[in-house]
This record gives structure tokens, sequence and C-alpha cells, in this order.
């Protein structure tokens, strides 16, 4: 087999498995319970998510995934972080049973969705893929079809802004 | 192993469970809202295999418009997280009880 076959698949388990180990070390990090930490690490499961969009051909919203993501909204978080100077949270301990009750569920949940995964085998018969997610084409849906949930989005950014702007004053009634 | 829809899927998956499990486990304000955003993540990962594997556009589109709300919602939550610091000094979950019973 030619390696331009199977260099995808290889990439593909590197990401995934750097998006899961950095997912881990995002919420329960065994060296430093600091926000500051977590965020680190979820820029790493961003940026690795973002190569798994690579990938599945999805170009724009890799680009913006990092943009946004890890441009704007992490940075966001740094900074309240920064204004909130956290420091007595790293002291206190986990509770037993909130770690037990939490393990349980997660785990019965991935288990189920997993086992569905695996009884309906939904990429079975499947064509093969040949749709490109780039600018153009994403572009040209988002104007035609998309065109009043694109408005309206823009809408919700302004109020979202109004609403930031109001709560962040300094006498909030 | 070929790399299909079900690969795809399975990443999802694991990783909208660790997010859940920061959700539950975690006691930081903060730290949920970024298990939040990896549960957030793990739903555009999904739609993004989808949309590949079934050579449909709309699964993208989609997952431009949670990542646009979903930035709009950090931008909300976090000023509430700031409000409430400035009222009662913590952004700690167990420090925010007034409303139990």
């Amino acid at each position: 087999m030619a390696l331009t076959d199977i260099l995808p698949d290889i990439l593909f388990y590197g990401f995934a498995a750097l998006t899961l180990l950095c997912g881990v070390l995002v919420v329960a990090n065994p060296f430093s319970r600091s926000p500051v930490t977590s965020a680190m690490f979820l820029v790493l499961t961003i940026i690795s998510m973002a190569g798994l969009f690579v990938l599945l051909h999805a170009f724009f919203l890799a680009a913006v995934q990092i943009i946004v993501y890890a441009g704007a909204v992490i940075v966001l978080f740094l900074f309240v972080i920064m204004l909130l100077d956290l420091k007595e949270e790293q002291r206190r301990k986990i509770k037993l049973f909130g770690l037990v009750g939490g393990l349980v569920s997660v785990g019965a949940i991935a288990a189920i969705s997993l086992k569905a995964l695996k009884a309906t085998q939904p990429g079975a018969n499947l064509p093969a893929p040949q749709i490109e997610g780039g600018t153009a084409a994403l572009g040209r849906l988002l104007f035609t079809q998309y065109v009043l949930p694109f408005e309206v989005v823009s809408i919700l950014l302004l109020v979202a802004m109004v609403g930031v702007i109001l709560l962040s004053k300094k006498d909030l009634k | 192993m070929h790399v299909g829809l079900e690969q795809y899927l399975t990443v999802s998956f694991l990783l909208f469970a660790l997010g859940l499990l920061g959700v539950i486990m975690r006691r930081n304000l903060l730290v949920i809202y970024m298990s939040l955003e990896l549960m957030l993540n793990a739903a555009n990962l999904a739609l993004v295999s989808f949309s590949r594997f079934n050579n449909n556009l709309n699964g993208q589109i989609l997952v431009f418009f949670i990542i646009t709300v979903a930035a709009a919602e950090v931008a909300v939550g976090l000023a509430l997280i700031v409000a409430l610091y400035r009222k009662r000094q913590s952004a700690h979950v167990e420090d925010l009880t007034s409303m139990k019973l």
C-alpha cells in the first residue's frame, strides 16, 4: 500500500489521540488544578480538532475553529482568569461522591453510545466521500439557502454584545 | 483498519463524555465552562464527520452557526461569572447556594 493511502489514517489516529489526551488534561490534570493549565490544554484540544477537520476536508471550518476558538474564546477565558485572580481555588479537593457518581454515569453514557454505534454501523453502506468544505462551497450555501439564519445570527451577536456591556457595568441592579 | 465514520464518531462520543465528566466533577465555574466547550466541540466533530461521509454540506453550515453561537455564549457567560465574582468573591459552585432550599 502506498504511503499516500495510509497517511490520512495515521494522521487521524495521531490527531484523535492528541485530542482525547488534551481533553483529559483539561478536565482532570493530575499535576495542576489551576484554570490556566486547563485553558492551555483546551487550546491544544481545539488545534488538534482543527487537524481532524482538515482530514474531513472541512478546510473553512478548520480555519474558523482556530481563529474563533483558539484565537478569541480562549483569550477571553484567559483574560477572565487573570481578572478574577483565582488563587485559593486550587486548594479545594474534589469530593469522592461526586467523583464516583460522575465517573459511573459518564462511563454508562459513553458505553451506551459506543454500543449503539457498534450495533447500528451508520457508515457501513455509504458511498465514497467526495464533498469539499472549502470557502467557496460553504459561502455559496450560506448566502443562498441559509441567508435568513445568517442574518438572525448577526442579530444574536448584537444582542450578546449589548448584554455583555450591560452585565459588566459597575453598579449592576 | 480503514478510518470511516465510526472512528470519527467514537472520538466525538469520548470527547463528549469527557466534557460531561468535567461538568459533573469539577467545582470551578471556569473549568465547568471549558468542559462545556469540549462538549460543543464534540458535537461539532460529529456533525462534520456526518457531513463528510453523507456527501452533504448542510452539517458544516450547522457547525458554522454553532461556533458563532458558542462564541456569543462564552462572552455572555464569562460576563455573568465576572459579575457573580464581584458580588460573592468566589467562582466556586459550592459557594453559590442562595437558591438552594
